[in-house]
């Protein structure tokens, strides 16, 4: 009879966490979908109805969307290979024995903690400005061209601010990892004459290969929609050097006003992130097996 | 002979770790050095030592009216974690003492729904917004955090009340306890310090969200990120007075993040790494 009780108070308690995050799951996304078969532009709202596959084939046809789609990948792909290969070289520096290191954690893991514009605009303004930033006046300094970073390589740009962001986040959870390291095992491996890179290669990368899937794929899901750092550098350009997805999206639907065909775009950018969200789903719930 | 190698391997660690990250610190201390300088100076070629002048903050607030965004920022990121708890704070208690065959599959649910794209959702939570009046409200932005959040807090409140032995609870229930004696007596005090971290990496995460905040608010209802990047064209603003705001606006996250760098793995990967 307690049991029972319980049971029911245990339902009652999880009730209004489930119900709210069911409403904000179905409710916007269904009227995504319903959105995407719809004529519906803000601008001309007389126009309306059922549109068929029009949004999506327009959308899909517009030149623009290749280049987003191509421009996305580059964001995610570069930015995870900084990471990735920068979280393990710093977390294999840190996890040495150094002095000062709570000090020098912490100045590593500070960039997680700014706010997207800010980053944005301190690397846009006073790092890469071809006038006036740190990188042209070293450049000068050395008798070197100072470089026009978002004129000339605009994507690239995008891509070093957002490493430098989450850079810290990958280190940071690398070096949790790695701080389970097995001390006795590496010692072991040690005394049998493993040198450091047979050390790392079957030792040390093995240990980590859980940390890196869930640093890939937790940092995917935010790469795939970076936004502000766009928005505040390059807003999508030149051209659309810098647009992805999630810019392409913001484009159409509140610069264009263009409901329905912001709506396609939004459905292909759910899919997407679903594809990636199906192996983290995966990855974590193998562990809550445990 | 052992020693004198491993002090000296110290050293070179240390050098090369330090060297590494003051690069990567190097440009928020750029940041706070320039606000230290006047205008002229901040356009003037790298220098570390700025003239040392307070102008910039006083100018900030007299003339942008900084504490409007910043109130908005503490306004929505305390009230949409708070809210957040006191949602999840009786579900991750009940997932975590008296599960059931669907915790697990509720769990995941909850977490899949973070892993929608907001922009996959941007034009009906800007047209709902528009009918309802919500845009550009503090009520709305706190809503929309409280939403998107809600799974973090949910599994990190689970992940730390999980810890917490249930053998506790069957001794007090043999002293004769009641249900609410022992949720307020025995789980709560233990239950603190998790609340805790999940309320300082909560609020982290609602101050500096850049989507929603900078889509749904405009002049009234701008928290911080809004502000801030409403000046990617500096009219008026100059590089020092930015860096003056710039300062202010992540300073107090700052120096929560220092604070919370164990709690923030464990929230990030939803305890999958600890």
């Amino acid at each position: 009879m307690a049991t029972r009780q319980t049971r029911t108070l245990a339902r009652l308690m999880m009730a209004p966490a489930v119900v709210l995050l069911l409403i904000w799951m179905i409710v916007p996304l269904s009227m995504t979908i319903w959105y995407s078969f719809q004529n519906y532009n803000m601008l001309n709202p007389a126009m309306r109805g059922f549109a068929g596959f029009f949004n999506y084939v327009y959308f899909y046809t517009d030149p623009a969307f290749y280049q987003a789609i191509i421009n996305t990948l580059f964001i995610v792909v570069g930015v995870l290979f900084i990471t990735i290969v920068g979280g393990i070289a710093l977390a294999l520096l840190l996890d040495q024995p150094i002095f000062g290191q709570g000090i020098v954690r912490i100045l590593v893991i500070s960039p997680f903690f700014v706010m997207p514009p800010v980053a944005a605009l301190i690397w846009k303004n006073m790092i890469m400005h071809p006038g006036y930033g740190v990188l042209a006046d070293v450049s000068r300094f050395l008798g070197l061209q100072p470089v026009d970073w978002f004129a000339q390589y605009p994507l690239t740009s995008v891509i070093i601010i957002v490493a430098w962001q989450w850079l810290p986040f990958a280190t940071l959870i690398l070096l949790t990892a790695l701080q389970s390291l097995d001390e006795e095992q590496k010692e072991a491996a040690e005394m049998d004459g493993a040198n450091f890179v047979n050390r790392f290669w079957y030792l040390t990368l093995p240990h980590l290969a859980r940390a890196i899937t869930v640093v890939i794929l937790i940092q995917t899901i935010f790469l795939l929609a970076v936004y502000a750092e766009i928005l505040v550098t390059t807003n999508g350009g030149p051209g659309y050097a810098t647009t992805n997805l999630a810019f392409l999206i913001y484009r159409t639907a509140l610069l264009s006003y263009d409901i329905g065909g912001a709506s396609a775009g939004g459905v292909i950018a759910v899919v997407l992130a679903n594809i990636v969200a199906i192996f983290l789903m995966r990855a974590v719930g193998r562990n809550l097996d445990r | 002979m052992a020693r004198a190698v491993s002090t000296r391997r110290k050293w070179i660690a240390t050098a090369a770790a330090w060297v590494v990250a003051l690069v990567i610190f190097f440009p928020i201390f750029y940041m706070v050095v320039t606000s230290l300088k006047t205008e002229p100076e901040a356009i003037a070629g790298i220098s570390l030592i700025p003239s040392g002048t307070f102008e910039n903050y006083v100018e900030v607030q007299t003339q942008r009216d900084y504490f409007k965004p910043f109130l908005n920022s503490v306004i929505i990121s305390l009230g949409s974690t708070l809210i957040a708890l006191l949602i999840a704070i009786p579900a991750a208690w009940s997932m975590a003492f008296s599960p059931t065959r669907r915790t697990k599959d509720i769990l995941m649910w909850m977490l899949s729904t973070k892993m929608m794209p907001a922009v996959g959702v941007l034009v009906p939570m800007f047209l709902i917004f528009r009918d309802t009046g919500l845009l550009d409200t503090r009520i709305g932005l706190t809503v929309v955090l409280t939403l998107i959040n809600l799974p973090i807090v949910v599994w990190m409140l689970y992940t730390y009340f999980r810890e917490i032995p249930g053998e506790i609870l069957e001794a007090a229930r043999m002293d004769g306890a009641t249900l609410m004696g022992e949720i307020v007596y025995v789980l709560t005090p233990m239950a603190v310090p998790g609340i805790a971290s999940t309320m300082l990496l909560n609020i982290i995460l609602a101050w500096n969200e850049a989507f929603w905040s900078i889509r749904l608010s405009a002049a009234n209802a701008a928290p911080l990120t809004a502000f801030i990047a409403s000046f990617s064209s500096p009219q008026g603003l100059f590089w020092a007075k930015l860096s003056a705001a710039s300062t202010l606006a992540i300073a107090p996250i700052l120096i929560m993040g220092w604070f919370s760098q164990r709690q923030l793995v464990r929230g990030l990967t939803f305890g999958a790494v600890k």
